[in-house]
């Protein structure tokens, strides 16, 4: 096997009473339309992808578009119509309920839109939840629920009820909730989007901060695009059930696939997106300037040196060797020419 | 055409409307047709039809199919009877050892369990009983009466009325704070000062043991019926049925089944109080956002571990409510079970209005109402209460009100101990202040009546006879007046127009098994009866509800005036309507119009209240007035809701219509009161209550038909 954690080979996701029959006429191609006129809804249409250990997917989408399901179906919230979704090269659909459960308790952690708290339990016993479940002793788990609760910055909240939580500490405990077992997997649904701009950059900061130290495989669902540049190593476009396209952040932005996923790109400020090493040129023996730039550095971050040099800048990778030149007029053509135009 | 384009529902009513008046005008009235009275069923008459159906002989007068259906159904009353028999008396006959006369003794399989049910009952009741009251038969259950003889000092003491109103006090104070502790406080003395705490404790003790049990059956089939979408298909009919059936009914096969006492009653409250609690723990159930469940799955949860520690506790609130309901209808029940035997409050307040008297009825109706607010009350405060968190409170703040408890428990027995020798030569009043002991003011409620008879005779009598003749009986010679196919073309065709075919259907298998059931002219009387108390209901709760919704502290007055209504047990509104009409449909008609009114009110009110701030600032800012604004925006929008409010005051209204037998009506209400007294009335009270239910779920099919669309139309739903 590789070493994807999460692998879907066609999946599909077909809401309504004939769905399989319909499926097997079909025969893998699947016409939202046409399956809507029979009483059919299609949710997720023919995923397949993979999630390498300790990448980040981004899954985004707008409403209707599939990407909660898809990840309900990973997570056997619902059962995929057909297709085979292997975590860690178990075949997750022919897993029985018991083992289902045990995987659950033991490699999974899900963080929801709406939060989910339990209203009857409080922060420490909501952490503590899923580690009592699994039948570990009252104290050991609330002594696990304080570290957790420490690390998602809830000191002195301890034993709040959720209804005495602001929305951004409430997703804090939804988060720590999820971490309490350790698991191996971890899946976000929209987890910011119920919070307001000035709290949800916080909040994406400080996921951010968190998966530096946890480095845990993700899948990530949101609606919003610059969340999914901010976040992720890999995005998956959704419409329709279909996944459009799937791809680095900065190849999304620079090839976008279809026409769908070229309009979300085209407002997309790429000097926050697009790394140097995505504009850069294959060394040549002219003339350097003295100032050598990391192929890794974000061009917002380095435009501005870039652009105080006349010659062509140096580009190194890790070890210090010159990889490729950038000359500061294609940081200029980046940054303010190639919007509309590029192509 | 033009017209006919843009309202066709208006020209359906009335192509409608002009088909039923052709239908009454073309159908005479048979010159042989008279409303049959209540003897002249048992009189065997020359002139009457027979056909014999599954061995069974049923007797009617034919008329013309189109003026009166034959009662085609008559059959099924005595069938349902005789199987009833069959059940209880022949099918499976089995042995069984018998403890008392230490022998295998054969029996009905089906008489066995009411018998094992009965006594399991009995032995609850009795234990709490003697818990509150004191006495030997609990401990009889585990001994012999003459193992008792040997041992006197073996009974329970009963706890004296001091410990149980500190019981009270502390655990509103627990729930709710001062206020209502306060009351409860109140509530005790004034029970235990006016001598009624002997027949409070026996209600309550009736109620401790059903309003526990409706709570477990009524949670485990909710928990099933949300488990099961078959379970609740099974369930849904079932329990549409009961909610619109008047008690009333229930009593009479229940009595056949499980005989007279305080045993049957509680199954009978059982059987009225399972359903609300059904449908509330569904609601909430469902209530819980499938966040929180699927939260709770990738928790790891088993089944198991969901349903108790995710579902049900964040459901919590809904289910809670259910309680509350279930104790509601336990009070309501506590005086209408008092026709099979329930001792304490109900039976003395039965009893009291059997005899006219009007004092001693007002003092246990008073009492029961009071114990119902404080009881609603109470759960209500559990429902809305938060949980706390205690971890870090020391052991006495933890368990405060335990030790107070303890103390009341410690001081009250020292009290009641000292009593016994203070109040050597009369009756221990720090124990119990027995009924005839209290002070009462019977006497002066009953001058009180007589003064209102001797003051206002002449004005009340000229209303009543004036309503009577100009109103009450030319609407029922109306109704009367009607053939039966005119009638059910009027409510097909209404179920046609508002639902199409589906509705259709449904309200003509409802009406069609009125009309052939042998009770068509009784049912037409019951329904007119409460027609008029609706009409008069829904003009009153309207009028009103509009009033005092238009500002806040209104709002809160009516509404707290509603939940106290609500709360009191039906029959209590019978007390004062007779201090006023004495015996007579007036009496009954405005009993029925008080009690209608409440829902109707209460729907009205939040309604209107519920219309979103938002639309009332764009209409503010379009310049409207008070009276636009409410004829344009907030009725539109309220209405619907407010059509909820007519389809509760119809139940309502029926309700009331059949306690109304008791005083005296020729309805339906009066053959299911019979049939309470006829030995082989079982099959008849059950067909009796299904067709009043009957005549309610039209009403209710329609209705709730008609606010979905709506609803789906303004895009409230």
């Amino acid at each position: 096997m590789t070493d994807a954690v999460i692998k879907c080979e066609s999946v599909y996701k077909i809401f309504g009473v004939n769905a399989k029959k319909m499926l097997q006429e079909a025969n893998g191609n699947v016409d939202a339309k046409a399956f809507q006129k029979m009483g059919c809804i299609v949710g997720v249409n023919n995923a397949s992808f993979e999630v390498s250990k300790g990448e980040m997917l981004v899954v985004m989408g707008l409403s209707g578009s599939g990407k909660s399901t898809l990840l309900r179906c990973i997570s056997r919230l619902t059962d995929a119509t057909d297709g085979k979704i292997y975590i860690e090269g178990q075949d997750l659909l022919s897993l029985k309920n018991k083992e289902l459960i045990e995987l659950r308790r033991n490699k999974m952690g899900m963080v929801f839109q709406s939060f989910a708290l339990l209203p009857h339990k409080t922060v420490l016993e909501n952490i503590a939840f899923p580690l009592q479940i699994k039948g570990m002793k009252t104290e050991d788990s609330i002594n696990k629920a304080l570290d957790m609760a420490k690390l998602v910055g809830l000191e002195g909240r301890e034993n709040y009820f959720p209804r005495e939580l602001s929305g951004g500490q409430q997703q804090r405990v939804g988060i720590a909730r999820s971490l309490a077992v350790e698991p191996d997997i971890w899946f976000l649904d929209e987890p910011f989007s119920a919070l307001d701009p000035l709290i949800r950059k916080e909040m994406q900061d400080e996921f951010l901060r968190l998966q530096e130290k946890l480095k845990k495989t993700i899948m990530f669902i949101t609606h919003d695009f610059d969340e999914a540049l901010k976040l992720a190593d890999r995005i998956a476009i959704m419409k329709d059930g279909i996944i459009e396209q799937l791809d680095t952040p900065a190849k999304i932005v620079l090839n976008p696939a279809t026409e769908y996923v070229k309009k979300f790109t085209e407002e997309v400020p790429r000097e926050k997106v697009l790394k140097i090493e995505d504009v850069m040129e294959k060394p040549n023996k002219e003339n350097l300037s003295d100032l050598k730039v990391s192929k890794d550095e974000i061009i917002e971050n380095v435009a501005e040196k870039i652009l105080t040099q006349e010659k062509s800048v140096a580009v190194t990778d890790a070890s210090n060797k010159i990889v490729g030149t950038v000359h500061p007029s294609k940081i200029i053509h980046t940054v303010f020419g190639g919007r509309k135009n590029n192509d | 055409m033009e017209l006919l384009k843009k309202y066709p529902k208006l020209f359906q009513w009335l192509f409608l409307l002009i088909v039923f008046f052709a239908l009454c005008f073309a159908i005479d009235v048979p010159e042989t047709y008279k409303f049959i009275r209540g003897q002249a069923e048992f009189i065997k008459d020359p002139n009457q039809s027979t056909y014999t159906l599954f061995g069974k002989e049923v007797r009617y007068y034919a008329f013309d199919v189109l003026w009166r259906l034959p009662p085609l159904l008559g059959w099924l009353p005595i069938w349902v009877n005789d199987s009833l028999f069959f059940l209880l008396n022949e099918w499976m006959p089995m042995e069984f050892w018998n403890e008392d006369t230490q022998e295998y003794k054969t029996r009905p399989l089906v008489l066995q369990i009411t018998r094992t049910i009965t006594a399991s009952m009995t032995f609850l009741i009795e234990l709490i009983r003697e818990i509150l009251l004191g006495g030997a038969k609990t401990v009889v259950a585990f001994t012999s009466w003459d193992w008792i003889d040997k041992n006197p000092w073996a009974e329970l003491p009963g706890l004296p009325w001091t410990i149980v109103a500190a019981g009270a006090v502390i655990l509103c104070y627990k729930l709710s704070g001062k206020g209502l502790a306060i009351f409860a406080g109140l509530v005790m003395v004034y029970i235990s000062v006016f001598g009624q705490w002997k027949p409070s404790m026996q209600t309550l003790s009736f109620i401790l043991v059903a309003a526990p049990l409706s709570f477990i059956f009524g949670l485990t089939l909710g928990v099933m019926a949300y488990k099961s979408k078959r379970v609740e298909k099974a369930l849904y009919p079932l329990l549409l049925v009961m909610q619109t059936m008047p008690q009333y009914a229930v009593l009479v096969p229940a009595m056949v089944l499980f005989g007279i006492g305080d045993h049957a009653a509680v199954i009978i409250t059982m059987v009225v109080a399972i359903p609300p609690m059904i449908l509330l723990t569904l609601l909430g159930l469902r209530a819980v956002s499938p966040e929180v469940i699927e939260a709770g799955k990738m928790s790891g949860c088993n089944n198991w571990q969901l349903m108790t520690k995710v579902l049900i506790p964040t459901a919590r609130r809904d289910i809670l409510i259910g309680v509350n309901q279930v104790i509601m209808v336990c009070f309501s029940m506590a005086v209408i079970a008092a026709f099979i035997g329930a001792k304490g409050l109900g039976w003395n307040l039965l009893l009291a209005l059997n005899q006219l008297n009007i004092g001693l009825a007002l003092e246990a109706g008073l009492c029961i109402s009071m114990i119902a607010i404080l009881l609603d009350k109470m759960s209500l405060a559990w429902a809305n209460k938060q949980e706390d968190y205690f971890g870090n409170l020391t052991f006495f703040q933890r368990y405060k009100n335990t030790l107070f408890f303890a103390g009341a428990v410690l001081i009250g027995a020292i009290f009641a101990y000292a009593g016994s020798f203070l109040f050597k030569d009369s009756f221990n009043y720090f124990s119990e202040i027995p009924h005839n002991k209290g002070i009462s003011f019977a006497d002066f409620w009953n001058k009180g009546v007589d003064w209102i008879w001797d003051t206002f005779f002449q004005t009340l009598k000229i209303f009543n006879t004036w309503l009577i003749t100009e109103v009450l009986q030319p609407m029922r010679a109306l109704y009367l007046r009607m053939p039966a196919v005119a009638t059910i073309t009027l409510v097909v065709g209404a179920g046609y127009i508002i639902g199409g075919i589906r509705s259709a259907l449904v309200t003509a298998g409802l009406v069609l098994f009125i009309a052939l059931s042998p009770w068509w002219d009784r049912a037409l009387v019951t329904t007119y009866m409460a027609t008029f108390g609706v009409i008069a209901s829904c003009t009153i709760g309207l009028t009103v509800g509009t009033l005092c919704a238009q500002n806040k502290f209104t709002t809160k007055f009516i509404l707290a005036v509603c939940d106290i209504f609500q709360t009191f047990p039906s029959f209590v509104y019978l007390i004062p309507v007779m201090m006023l009409f004495g015996i007579t449909d007036t009496s009954v008609l405005i009993a029925v119009i008080v009690y209608a009114t409440i829902p109707a009110t209460r729907y009205t009110v939040e309604g209107l209240r519920s219309v979103p701030p938002a639309l009332h600032d764009a209409g503010s800012m379009s310049g409207v007035t008070k009276l636009q604004r409410l004829i344009n925006i907030e009725f539109p929008i309220a209405f619907p809701h407010m059509m909820l409010g007519v389809n509760q005051t119809i139940v309502f209204a029926l309700f009331m219509v059949i306690i109304g037998a008791f005083i005296g009506t020729e309805d339906l209400g009066q053959y299911i009161l019979k049939a309470l007294s006829d030995k082989a009335g079982g099959g008849k009270g059950l067909i009796l209550g299904i067709c009043v239910a009957f005549i309610a779920l039209i009403f209710d099919n329609l209705i709730r038909t008609w606010v979905d669309k709506r609803k789906k139309h303004l895009g409230l739903a």
